[in-house]
Order: C-alpha cells, then sequence, then structure tokens
C-alpha cells in the first residue's frame, strides 16, 4: 500500500494532504468542544465602567444592554453620563481608539443634577416611582412622593412621566469637600500670571465657582 | 549544551526574526499599543511557534519526505500552522476573554505571520533534527517575545510624550523600531 | 548622641530664618474682630454651641466637636458673637466655609478654668480627655485631632515619642523661637505626653542642626529626664513625619501603615506646649505662635497669635507694603500656598505668614517641556519617579500612576523646586490625586446604583410572578369550584362543594351549602368559559389589543418624529420607548396569529 502511494506521486500528495486534513481536523474538532465558550465576561467588564444610571440616553433600556451591544461591536461614544473618562476607560480595556462623546445622545453635563419634587404640587400618582431604575423616590399611591436624593444617579428618566410636571433637576452645589485641583496648563504655553500692585489670586482656579 | 546556548542566542538576538530578518512584523506593529496585549501576544507566538517547529518537523519527516512530496510542503506547513493557530485561539478564547478580544482579528492573522512559516521551512533547509527544530522554534518565540514587549513599553511612553503633530503614531513608532533595529545589528559576528 | 539615618533625595534651599528671630516673640493688639473657622482639622467639622449675640469669654467653648475625629473651639479672647456664617477661609479653592464671628470689647477676660499640676497621678484617659476638651490638633500643618492621635488602642502599645522639632521649610521659625523662649514648659508637655502613652521607653526630640540655640535651651530642661535631643544635619523635608521616623530610628513606615502601626508616635513641638497649657493651665488652644515675614513687611518676626485673627490684621502691624510683593503665602515657600485675599483668618495650623518681595520671590514662570533630567529623581525623599508620574499625570494614566505609587508623594515640592524647566510638578500630582479619588468615588456610587437596579429588576419580575401564581390559582380554584358543581348537580344532590384545596388564599368558594351561590359561580364560570372557549371572541379580544397597541406605537412614533425634529435630547429614550411598544405590537399579532391557526 505504501508502495503504491510512494509510486503514484498525485495520489501520494493527494493522500498526505487530505490525511493532514483529517487528524488536524479531528484534533480541533476535540479542542473546540474542550474549550467550548459559554456567555461573554467582557460584558460583566464593560457594565463596570458603566455611570449605571440607566437613564437610556444610549437609546439602549439600560447600562448592560448597552454592555453588551459594545460587547458585539458597537461605538463606545454614546454615554453622556460617563462622559469622556468612560470612553477612555472603556477604549483602555478593548484597546480600541477612545473617540469623542458623540453628541446625538446628549452633552456630557459639568454640574451632577439630582431630582427635586415640588411636594406642593404632586399628585400621588406613582408614575414616577415606577420610572425610577434604582427606587429613589419614596411614596405611595395617593401619598406625597418624594426623592432620596442620595440614591438619585441624575438620570431624570422621572421628570417625563410627571402628569404635573412637578420635578425638577437641581444641579448638586460643589462642597470644599468635594473640591479638587485642576490639571496645570501644558508646559510650552504661556501661563497667564502678571498681577502686579494686588494680591494675586490662587492661580489654579479652573474648575471652582 | 554548547549547541543549544548557540542556537538560542542566534535565534532569539543575532538572528532576530523580527528586527534583524525583518520576518512578522505586522503582529510587531499591530499590536503593541499596551504593554499587556502585548505580552499576551507574546505568548501566544511563542507557543505557536514552537508547536508549529515541532510539528512541521514532523509532517515533514514522517509524510513528506518519505513519499516524495517535498514540494507540498508549503501548503503542508501552512495547514499546520493554521490548525495549531485555530487551537491557540480557542485557548484563549476561553482562559482569557479580554486578551482574546483584545488581540482580535490578530490572533488569526498569526497563521500568515511570515515569521511562523519562515521557521518551519528554514528548519527545513538547515537539515536539523528534532530537538534542534524544536529549539529554533522557541527561541524564534523568545525573540519575537522581547522585541515585542521592549517595544510596547518604548511605544506607552511614546503615547504620553511630546511627539510633533505629524509624527504621532505610526510615524515615530516606525522610526523607533527602526533604530531598534540598527541597535540589534551590534549582535552580528557574537557567534 | 543617638545615631541618625539619612534619608534618599532632599533639596537644601536658602534658610532664609535669621530675618525673623532677632526679636522675641511679640503680641499683638487684639484684633477688632475674630473669625474662627469650624473646621481647622482633620475630620468633622464642630457645630456651634453658641448664639447671635452672645457673650462669651476668653477661652469659653463655642463649638462642639462632632464624633470621634473632631475637636471643639474656644473664644480666642472675649466679646459678642457676631456672626455664624459662611466667611472665606484659607483655602486654595477660595471657597467660603462656616466660621463664627466674635467682635472683641478688649478686656480679654479669662473664663474660670484650671488645670491639674500632679499629672502623673492622672489617669491617661482623664489626661486625654483634657487635651480632646482644650481642641488641640496638630499644630505641624497637618491638624489632626491630638486626643485621637495618642489614643491609638492596646493593639497598639507604643514604645517610642519623636517630638517633631525639625521646621525644615525655609522661613519659618515659629517653633524655633518657641523652644528658645518656652524649653521648660515645652518638655513639661513632653513629660505629659509620655504620661499620657504610659511612658514609652524611647522619647527623642528631633531637631536640625541649624537651631544651635534651641538646642542649648533644651538641654538643661532634658537633663536626666529620659528625653534625648537628637540633632540632625539640616536638610529639606526631614520635618515629614514618615522621613524624622527614618532619620531617628531607621525604620522605613509601609505605604498606608501609620506610625502607631510600628509602635511611634510623632507630635509636633508646638502641640507639646499646647498640651502642656491644656493640662496644666486648664487653658484651651485659643493662640499660636506664628512667624511673619518676607521682604514685603517691615519687621520680621514671630507672634504670639490669637486663633481667628485675620492676616489682614498681622500684615498691617508689621508695615506691610502691597505694592513691593506680588502674593502672600500661608505657610513657607516649599509648600505654602497664596491667599486668595488677607481677609482670612489664622487657624491653629498656620506656622507662617510669608509676604515676599517681586525679588525674593518671583512670579511663576512660564513652564517648558520636561527635557527628561531626572533632576527631580535625584530630588525625591521617597524615592518616587517624578518624571514618570508627570507623564502620566498628564496622559491621565490612573493605572500606572497608581502602580508608581503616587499616593506616597508627601507633596514637599522639593521635585518642583529642582526642576530646570520650571514645571510645576506638585500641581500635575495634586490634580492627578484628586481626579483618581473622585473616580473611586464614583465606582462605588454606581456599583451602588447598579445593585438598587438590580434588585429594582428583581422585585418587579417577583411581582410578577406572584400575580402570575395568583391569577394561576384563582383560576385552578374556580376550575374545581365548577366541576364540584357539576358534579353535585348531576348527583342530584345539594352536597355543598367544599373548599378547593387551593392554599394561596384565594377566592375559593365557600363551604357554604347554598346551591345557589355555586350556582351563581358555576354560571360565571360558564360564561367566562364561553368566552375562552369562542375563537371568534379571543379573536375580537386580541384585535381590540391590536387595535390599542398600534394606536400607542403611533403616538410613540410622532414623539420621537418629533424629539428628532427639535432636537431636545430625548430622541434614544423616545425611541427605546417605540421599540418597547412595538414589541408588545407583535407579540399580540404572534398571538393572533397563533389562534388562526
Amino acid at each position: 500500500m505504501i508502495e503504491l502511494i510512494a509510486q503514484n506521486p498525485i495520489l501520494a500528495a493527494l493522500v498526505a494532504l487530505v490525511g493532514l486534513s483529517i487528524l488536524f481536523g479531528a484534533l480541533l474538532g476535540f479542542a473546540a468542544e474542550k474549550f467550548k465558550v459559554v456567555g461573554d465576561p467582557i460584558v460583566e467588564q464593560i457594565d463596570e465602567l458603566l455611570p449605571q444610571t440607566q437613564c437610556g440616553q444610549c437609546g439602549f433600556p439600560g447600562c448592560r444592554p448597552y454592555a453588551e451591544s459594545i460587547a458585539a461591536g458597537d461605538v463606545i461614544n454614546k454615554c453622556p453620563p460617563g462622559g469622556q473618562s468612560t470612553i477612555n476607560a472603556i477604549a483602555n480595556l478593548l484597546d480600541v481608539p477612545a473617540p469623542e462623546l458623540d453628541a446625538e445622545h446628549g452633552v456630557e453635563s459639568e454640574v451632577k443634577t439630582v431630582a427635586y419634587i415640588r411636594e406642593d404640587e404632586c399628585i400621588g400618582c406613582t408614575k414616577c416611582i415606577q420610572a425610577c431604575p434604582v427606587d429613589a423616590i419614596l411614596g405611595a399611591a395617593k401619598l406625597m412622593h418624594t426623592v432620596i436624593t442620595d440614591e438619585c444617579t441624575g438620570c431624570d428618566l422621572c421628570v417625563e412621566p410627571c402628569p404635573v410636571d412637578c420635578i425638577d433637576m437641581l444641579p448638586v452645589a460643589e462642597t470644599i469637600a468635594d473640591w479638587k485641583w485642576s490639571i496645570p496648563a501644558k508646559p510650552g504655553q504661556m501661563i497667564a500670571s502678571d498681577r502686579r500692585g494686588e494680591l494675586s489670586p490662587a492661580t489654579h482656579n479652573e474648575g471652582a465657582a | 549544551m554548547a549547541e543549544f546556548a548557540v542556537i538560542l542566542v542566534s535565534s532569539i538576538l543575532i538572528n532576530n526574526y523580527v528586527l534583524v530578518q525583518f520576518l512578522g512584523l505586522c503582529p510587531f506593529m499591530g499590536v503593541s499599543n499596551k504593554l499587556e496585549s502585548a505580552i499576551g501576544m507574546a505568548a501566544a507566538t511563542t507557543f505557536v511557534l514552537t508547536l508549529t517547529a515541532m510539528a512541521s518537523y514532523i509532517v515533514n519527516a514522517m509524510v513528506l519526505e518519505p513519499l516524495g512530496l517535498i514540494y507540498l510542503r508549503t501548503i503542508a506547513f501552512i495547514l499546520v500552522i493554521a490548525a495549531v493557530v485555530q487551537f491557540t485561539k480557542m485557548f484563549i478564547e476561553k482562559t482569557s476573554p479580554l486578551l482574546y478580544r483584545v488581540l482580535g482579528v490578530f490572533l488569526p492573522l498569526i497563521t500568515t505571520n511570515c515569521a511562523v512559516l519562515g521557521v518551519a521551512l528554514q528548519n527545513t533547509s538547515k537539515d536539523l533534527n528534532f530537538v534542534q527544530s524544536s529549539l529554533y522554534g522557541f527561541g524564534a518565540g523568545a525573540g519575537f517575545s522581547l522585541v515585542l514587549i521592549l517595544f510596547s513599553a518604548m511605544r506607552e511612553r511614546l503615547a504620553a510624550a511630546d511627539v510633533p503633530e505629524s509624527f504621532k503614531g505610526a510615524a515615530i513608532a516606525m522610526i523607533t523600531a527602526g533604530l531598534m533595529s540598527l541597535a540589534f545589528m551590534g549582535f552580528s559576528g557574537l557567534v | 548622641m543617638s545615631r541618625t539615618w539619612v534619608t534618599p533625595g532632599g533639596v537644601h534651599p536658602p534658610e532664609n530664618k535669621h530675618q525673623s528671630v532677632t526679636l522675641p516673640i511679640g503680641q499683638l493688639p487684639i484684633p477688632e474682630k475674630l473669625v474662627i473657622p469650624l473646621s481647622q482639622h482633620i475630620g468633622a467639622p464642630a457645630t456651634p454651641c453658641v448664639e447671635m449675640g452672645q457673650q462669651v469669654l476668653k477661652g469659653q467653648v463655642i463649638a462642639q466637636a462632632v464624633g470621634m475625629v473632631s475637636i471643639p473651639m474656644h473664644a480666642p479672647s472675649s466679646g459678642t458673637i457676631s456672626a455664624i456664617e459662611h466667611r472665606p477661609i484659607a483655602h486654595s479653592s477660595g471657597m467660603l466655609a462656616p466660621c463664627i464671628e466674635i467682635t472683641t470689647d478688649g478686656a480679654d477676660t479669662w473664663i474660670e478654668h484650671q488645670g491639674i499640676s500632679d499629672y502623673e497621678h492622672i489617669s491617661p484617659r482623664k489626661l486625654l480627655e483634657m487635651v480632646g476638651n482644650a481642641g488641640i490638633s496638630g499644630m505641624g500643618g497637618a491638624g489632626f485631632p491630638s486626643a485621637v492621635k495618642l489614643n491609638p488602642g492596646r493593639q497598639r502599645p507604643i514604645d517610642t515619642l519623636i517630638v517633631n522639632a525639625t521646621e525644615c521649610e525655609p522661613y519659618i521659625t515659629a517653633d524655633d523661637s518657641a523652644i528658645r523662649e518656652r524649653a521648660g514648659e515645652i518638655v513639661e508637655g513632653i513629660k505629659i505626653l509620655s504620661a499620657i502613652l504610659d511612658h514609652p521607653t524611647n522619647i527623642m526630640i528631633g531637631i536640625e542642626d541649624n537651631k544651635p540655640e534651641a538646642i542649648a535651651a533644651l538641654a538643661p530642661h532634658v537633663e536626666d529626664s529620659g528625653i534625648s535631643v537628637v540633632v540632625f544635619p539640616t536638610k529639606y523635608p526631614s520635618g515629614g513625619e514618615k522621613q524624622l521616623i527614618y532619620i531617628l530610628t531607621g525604620k522605613e513606615l509601609p505605604a498606608g501603615k501609620l506610625p502607631a502601626d510600628e509602635g511611634m508616635v510623632c507630635i509636633n513641638i508646638g502641640t507639646t506646649f499646647a498640651i502642656k497649657r491644656a493640662v496644666i493651665d486648664g487653658e484651651p488652644l485659643i493662640s499660636r505662635v506664628t512667624t511673619v515675614t518676607g521682604d514685603a513687611v517691615g519687621t520680621p518676626r514671630n507672634y504670639d497669635t490669637l486663633i481667628g485673627t485675620p492676616v489682614r490684621h498681622l500684615l498691617e502691624h508689621n508695615q506691610f507694603d502691597e505694592q513691593a510683593g506680588g502674593r502672600v503665602v500661608m505657610g513657607g515657600p516649599m509648600m505654602g500656598f497664596t491667599l486668595p485675599s488677607a481677609d482670612v483668618p489664622i487657624v491653629k495650623t498656620t506656622n507662617c505668614i510669608l509676604a515676599p518681595s517681586y525679588a525674593e520671590i518671583p512670579d511663576d514662570e512660564p513652564a517648558q517641556p520636561c527635557i527628561r533630567c531626572g533632576m527631580c529623581a535625584e530630588a525625591c525623599p521617597v524615592s518616587l519617579l517624578p518624571q514618570q508620574l508627570f507623564w502620566y499625570a498628564q496622559a491621565e494614566e490612573h493605572d500606572r500612576l497608581e502602580a508608581h505609587n503616587l499616593f506616597d508623594c508627601i507633596e514637599c515640592g522639593a521635585c518642583s523646586y529642582v526642576c530646570p524647566s520650571n514645571i510645576p510638578l506638585v500641581q500635575y500630582y495634586r490634580a492627578a490625586k484628586g481626579d483618581i479619588r473622585q473616580a473611586r468615588e464614583e465606582k462605588v456610587k454606581s456599583d451602588h446604583a447598579r445593585d438598587r437596579f438590580e434588585f429594582h429588576k428583581e422585585r418587579i419580575e417577583q411581582a410578577e410572578r406572584e400575580k402570575e401564581a395568583k391569577r394561576a390559582a384563582r383560576r385552578e380554584a374556580t376550575q374545581q369550584a365548577k366541576a364540584d358543581h357539576l358534579a353535585a348537580t348531576a348527583n342530584g344532590t345539594a352536597t355543598p362543594a367544599p373548599a378547593s384545596g387551593s392554599g394561596t388564599g384565594t377566592a375559593a368558594p365557600s363551604a357554604a351549602p347554598s346551591s345557589s351561590a355555586a350556582d351563581i359561580i358555576a354560571a360565571a364560570q360558564a360564561r367566562a368559559a364561553a368566552k375562552q372557549a369562542n375563537p371568534e371572541d379571543q379573536r375580537a379580544k386580541l384585535e381590540r389589543t391590536i387595535a390599542s397597541a398600534e394606536q400607542r406605537l403611533k403616538m410613540a412614533e410622532e414623539k420621537l418624529a418629533e424629539a428628532v425634529n427639535s432636537d431636545n435630547g430625548k430622541q434614544d429614550k423616545l425611541s427605546a420607548a417605540v421599540e418597547n411598544t412595538r414589541q408588545k405590537l407583535e407579540q399580540s399579532k404572534s398571538k393572533l396569529a397563533e389562534l388562526a391557526e
């Protein structure tokens, strides 16, 4: 048999290649079963980086569906509450370039906001309670509703359903406790200073009120 | 013993596959943006290179040469490489989904990495035995890993550095690679 | 003489201390108004316990400590409470903070106070209470409540007490003058500390060799007391807690650990004086020695300043020449900060007011690009890599920054001092630290929000399931009742239909024997069953559902179109809602299709 194959070069080539293919195919098939991957852990890691406001501004009903979409190849710049820092973090994770936030989905607001219900006007309809994704509104039917400010993420999903439009998004004031330095201007660029004749203010105040 | 040392030094430094022989530049440039992904890629390629060197030697010695099918070397080796890379891909997908995700298309592209095929073909042309072939394969992988990791560490620093606008990105990377290559050519004549 | 070790790095800026030690510690006239911030320390701000218009005496408590890590505030002079409101304070942000303002009456009347002279026989707990009630916090700069620091707990016995008399920063001579004039009281304070800490074996006063007069002043008082004065070569920044501990003991404190974890406590020498006054004289912390120096003031010297004195008061009494210099700095030239205005008050941690002339400390020169010379790494006392930290801070790479131990940086400024390109390195590190801390806080918040969202989802699903279960049980119950009723009528008996066995508390027919009840139920059942069975009716019902769903979808789509047109930023939420409605419509349609089969 070997002699037959050895003598007939075309047959030999055929047998050799087909044989190798079958062998490797079998090995790979076995490996495919052994190394089967269930689910997508990438989604978890992306979800960790998203801000969890569940606001829907990205077009998906929540942060996890957007994470799943990113894992499936969607662009990463759709999340305004996360802002540029979240885009950079996801870009870092997935080793892709970090684009600018897509203005179509909203702009990154400088100030954090929380919801506030004007209790005089509240009619107790519970529509906002049903809308809140983190259960940050306290209340019951025909009873007063109020927002627990510590739990409110500022997603403003409650503003729409309110029939009497009594919910405001108020900015959270910056306190001394959460004030932080801003990064200095890049070296090589002139820094405006020169104010002779008066006490110069702290020179790094770009972010402070 | 000395022979093994010579083989290793030769394949890692003197005849470095990336910087001296200029094979495998595609993943060298493509996966060197971050140190972690570079380490992952280096490990994957070393694994593939070693396995391929061994498997291609066996295929050559037991199938191709006895049947007089030397002309089929290229195809057969590509078959071997494709299978090994596919196996590696499955393994990485299971053990580190993040690395799998990060390497992206470069993982199956190891198949077309000319360094892998180059190692396989060079081993046959030099008439080496099994152990020597495997060592060459491993050395090639180690050399590739060394320069890939060095290069990615440098690229990370370059990314944060003050590069002039027109040189940013690929341009400065190429220049750096060229300088590294110059440095590695200093090893010639070592052994 | 004890052995000393040498810290890595460090710089030797010109000391400029000679100007302010020519005169003894002076007294200033009492300012018209004293502004006492409620937070001069690390920990919770104190809460006021006085009212507007209240008369207070010198040393009276005006604000109480809140919680464990906090200190009370006392009136530095007698007078009337004229304001309790937000006022400018000495903070780089320029923001306001709650303060109590006292309009002084000039009489400077002390409240009744008494200390104890025999501290050796008082329990450490009582001594600590006295220290805490006196409002003493670290006066070296950090302001940590001393009563908390001196109480590390039984798990951490203290064997070394280090008194920090280093005062390594240029220009500042507050501690130096205090030691020269008050050495006896200071050593008494150290003995009190020793009593509080249960007599540690090793008590050292660490002092630099540029203070020979202070060393000589201490010598007679420390003889035979077990306290050793350890002199070491001058270098900036030897006065940092970790640096001083290394110099005196050779021990390197691991990152994130406190000195108490290694059996050591480090206290500033000014604080020991305050502790002596609190325990022996019963006086709370209401004044401190502050250096007023710089070429823009006429007479540089040290003053025993009342806490709450406006900086302007200090400058006015020193012939401050506003035109001569560009700024007023609180602290020294290395770690101090420029004051937003001169109307801020002195606090418990203010050791120096520096008013340099332009010649002395010129305005910041513009920073030039980094030339990678590496001088910053040579100067760093913590052996960090400032150059790498700088590049990573610019690139905002948080994980690389943490890998290079950004949080071990003590912000001493030695790297910025030596940088030939005048890059304000410490500013980069401060900004980066702030960013990383903020990112950590946001992560905690978003994890919490995710948990609440998951729980919210689960709650909704649970409610759905319960509703389904109830519906199913009710259906089963009525089926059972109907079956029983049929059986009953078939048998021609009026046996009561017993309650069905479903235990979910649904409205099972009661065990009343009246067949009329069962009849009514059966009739209703029959109607419902008939409706169910009748495909016509079902189809009609589904068609109605579909019609209303289509209506809703149309409205939602209209809203979406309007939003797209007016671009009011709600497109995505609305499109998500549209998707939802569409899906429901599809479901109803498919049900209808199923029915048709």
